[in-house]
């Protein structure tokens, strides 16, 4: 069973005024459980607000999201509990950081949750680990930590509720190299220990393509596209019409096969490419 | 002439807590930067490259050796607003440097500052507008446009001050890919078309394609230092540095291994392609 | 959500009203107010409500929006109108429960106080509806420039106040962000007591004071990038000059406060 169903889901700003505008507009799609989605898309493409009906943030203008088969707004009161299966991190968390330290703005969500004593701190204490913040900078205040290290205890809060859902709105924006495969290393230990579904939304073609089992392209309120990165990356050109990127890779696949070169341009990956290439040298049928 | 910017063992160090050693962010730089050309100024956090940049117009000031701008010491304080006025400067966020609530506003900022008269004022602002291609939203509110746009906006309030040299501190890092294009394609037609200096901070490898020269800083020193093609082709040293090079560069090394004889130094996916293309040509 | 907030929002347009230098508006709308106050009949309101019309006309910006302006007032106003209806002391008393009582002046001034509170503030928001938030300030900078001769810090109370209002639509938004991401770990702002409810408020104002000083610095170090370094020889990309129609304005706005004043002293 799909752990999300998005269906027929409409979202309008500003009904009745001149700035009447669909940011989502009748988007349907499924998440399978366990599953690491990539949604891809410009700027105003409605990604944003997509993420934000997830956990109910937003409610439809139409349509419904269902989180294990059920309608999360079925019952609009106890919209707070889906707040804790579906986490979603929002762009440059760190901002969000409030407590004087880091274990106290770790717990914060888990005990709204209403996690106390033992099973709070566990929580707490596990959450840290996953993103590599030692015990002892629980008791510092997260605001003497470095950028890099403010994101993760910010990442840390939201997934010390544990949820089975995890939205990632463009998680490693202004993070330098290392610090990028840093906060993705978390994340996929995350999505592979506890078995839980992750959202990745990024702008970064080459992050998504590194990472998903599948890809969500977003247009103007509406999916333009989705399948696994080779599905998506084989349709290169219609992305690239788009105003969207591909990862350099592709690019590089793609001029090679205006070269005359017998290459599969649904290549991500600097290793795929560079199978494709050593037999063409070597002589071998290349594997097209 | 006397270079744009010119540092001689340059040091500084953050003020430490009390009781602690400083520690030195920069611990000796020596670089020139030529009038006229395009630096990009690569590094991971915190290895100085932010700070370095603040020095160029007198932010910060250094704790030792020295900084010139056009042979004007950045620590004689008589000349700052010359120094200023040379060289401009473009910060990471763009909504906290945006001062006034109309484009046409923000622009002025710097020559309202500067004292240029009414007429002139209005001149540099419609030209500054133009030059980023910004001309249509004159009479715009800022917080309405997109990332991209209020960094151009930013870098028109520069260049209405008419600088020589134009330093982006991580300009680009809270961009969305659209605008990153937006901004380096501007400040690389400033660069070609008025000859203004370009210093581009960044931990974007692939800003570096097109730039004159690259600098790589690393623990408060410059690593390496030279064109793309020469500093991208030091693969080792730049993984030690906490860098990644362009997957460009990665698949040739790549390919090299595996014995087929390309250069390191095609940086652009076209340049990579023609040389795994020739390269299979010459089989 | 809280970007609807129409909070001293400006409607672009080309009208008499938007083209009047600001000095030229504050001082109609101080005008006004003094009139307002000095106002004694309903008569004078009768006027003084016309007159608003008016420039509503003029100004091209609907009643509805003024109207609309007054909801975020609207508890003054109805608590104002209600203290002056059964508080004021007087005669012929027509109504009276325990300490509440209404009479007839106690009517009159009821009325007169919501009138006045209305007209004022309609009359104050048509001026912040017509004028650019930095003409406004601009307006007000050059009006108060005579008091920098009392070393009134003119030029930076107003350079303050313009990059408030540059500041307000970001820290806007900002707080609706905070508030979705806290919301986002369960945090609870609508069930509680008064409390419990303001204890809530903690995960949205730490952040938002922490990213106003941030701000704060960093635009001050752009503004020093950019050669700021107070007021001093600084020019302008827009100088005010009064024009024709502003002293026709300054004029007409005399007149009507003068015909209010000689209503109040023939006790009309």
């Amino acid at each position: 069973m799909p752990i999300l169903e998005i269906q027929n889901l409409t979202h309008t700003y500003g009904i009745g005024t001149p700035f009447q505008r669909s940011a989502v507009e009748d988007i349907s799609f499924t998440v399978e459980e366990g599953e690491f989605l990539g949604v891809i898309g410009h700027t105003g493409s409605g990604k944003s607000t997509l993420i934000q009906h997830l956990n109910g943030l937003l409610r439809p203008t139409s349509g419904r999201i269902l989180l294990e088969g059920r309608d999360i707004w079925a019952e609009p009161k106890k919209i707070r509990s889906v707040r804790f299966q579906v986490g979603l991190v929002f762009q440059y968390p760190e901002y969000q950081l409030f407590e004087e330290t880091v274990y106290k703005d770790i717990a914060f969500g888990p005990r709204n949750q209403g996690k106390t004593g033992e099973a709070l701190d566990q929580a707490v204490r596990e959450a840290a680990r996953l993103v590599g913040i030692r015990d002892d900078q629980l008791e510092k205040s997260p605001f003497e930590l470095s950028g890099g290290q403010k994101r993760r205890v910010a990442l840390a809060g939201v997934l010390a509720m544990e949820p089975k859902v995890l939205v990632l709105d463009e998680p490693t924006a202004g993070l330098d190299p290392a610090g990028r495969e840093n906060l993705m290393a978390n994340i996929r230990d995350y999505h592979r220990n506890k078995g839980a579904t992750v959202l990745l939304v990024s702008h970064s073609m080459d992050e998504v393509a590194q990472n998903v089992d599948r890809i969500l392209v977003l247009k103007s309120a509406h999916v333009l596209m989705s399948g696994t990165p080779a599905e998506v990356f084989a349709r290169s050109e219609e992305l690239l019409s788009a105003g969207l990127d591909v990862p350099q890779v592709t690019r590089v696949a793609m001029a090679l096969r205006k070269r005359g070169l017998e290459i599969n341009p649904a290549v991500y990956t600097v290793e795929a490419l560079e199978q494709q290439l050593l037999p063409l040298w070597k002589g071998g049928n290349p594997p097209c | 002439m006397p270079d744009m910017i010119q540092t001689e063992s340059l040091r500084f160090a953050y003020p430490a807590d009390e009781g602690q050693k400083p520690v030195y962010a920069l611990r000796g730089v020596d670089i020139t930067i030529e009038k006229g050309s395009f630096v990009v100024i690569l590094g991971h956090n915190g290895s100085g490259k932010s700070t370095l940049a603040k020095t160029f117009n007198a932010v910060l000031l250094p704790a030792g050796g020295k900084v010139c701008v056009e042979g004007m010491d950045t620590l004689d304080e008589n000349l700052l607003l010359a120094i200023r006025q040379r060289v401009g400067m473009v910060f990471q966020n763009p909504d906290n440097q945006i001062v006034a609530n109309v484009v046409e506003e923000d622009v002025a900022f710097a020559p309202e500052n500067l004292g240029v008269p009414t007429e002139e004022i209005r001149k540099r602002v419609d030209a500054a507008l133009k030059a980023v291609g910004m001309d249509e939203f004159v009479t715009h509110a800022p917080h309405l446009l997109s990332g991209g746009q209020k960094q151009r906006i930013a870098i028109a309030g520069v260049i209405a001050m008419e600088p020589a040299c134009i330093v982006l501190d991580e300009a680009t890092a809270m961009l969305d890919p659209i605008g990153r294009r937006e901004v380096l394609a501007t400040v690389h037609r400033l660069n070609r078309e008025k000859g203004i200096t370009v210093v581009l901070i960044t931990h974007h490898m692939n800003e570096a394609e097109g730039a004159d020269r690259v600098l790589v800083m690393n623990d408060g020193r410059v690593d390496l230092d030279g064109t793309p093609k020469e500093v991208f082709s030091q693969l080792k040293r730049l993984r030690a540095t906490g860098l990644t090079a362009p997957d460009t560069v990665d698949l040739l090394d790549r390919l090299r291994r595996g014995g087929l004889d390309v250069p390191l130094d095609a940086l652009t996916v076209e340049e990579c392609a023609d040389a795994i293309a020739d390269a299979l040509k010459k089989r | 959500m809280l970007k609807d907030i129409t909070l001293g929002q400006y409607f672009p347009g080309n009208t008499a009203a938007h083209k009047l230098d600001p000095r030229t508006k504050i001082l109609l709308v101080l005008m006004y107010i003094i009139a307002l106050f000095c106002g004694g009949s309903f008569w004078a309101y009768g006027l003084l409500a016309l007159v608003l019309l008016l420039c509503v006309r003029i100004s091209g910006v609907g009643l509805k929006a003024l109207v609309r302006g007054l909801k975020p007032v609207l508890f003054i106003i109805v608590f104002t109108g209600m203290l002056n209806l059964f508080f004021t002391p007087g005669e012929g008393v027509l109504w009276a429960w325990g300490p509440f009582h209404i009479t007839d002046s106690g009517l009159r001034n009821a009325a007169f106080m919501v009138l006045r509170i209305m007209l004022l503030i309609m009359g104050t928001f048509l001026m912040t509806y017509t004028t650019s938030p930095i003409s406004l300030t601009d307006g007000l900078e050059r009006l108060l420039n005579g008091l920098k001769r009392f070393h009134v810090p003119v030029h930076e109370l107003t350079m303050i106040m313009s990059i408030a209002l540059r500041f307000i639509p970001t820290l806007i938004e900002e707080t609706d962000k905070i508030m979705s991401a806290q919301k986002a770990r369960g945090a609870d702002f609508e069930s509680g007591n008064l409390m419990e409810k303001a204890k809530a408020l903690v995960p949205i104002l730490v952040p938002l004071f922490i990213s106003a000083f941030r701000r704060a610095d960093e635009l001050a170090t752009a503004m020093e990038c950019r050669c700021y370094h107070g007021g001093e020889g600084r020019t302008k990309l827009h100088v005010l000059k009064y024009e024709r129609r502003d002293y026709t304005a300054l004029f007409l706005g005399t007149l009507i406060l003068a015909a209010v004043l000689a209503m109040r002293a023939v006790g009309l």
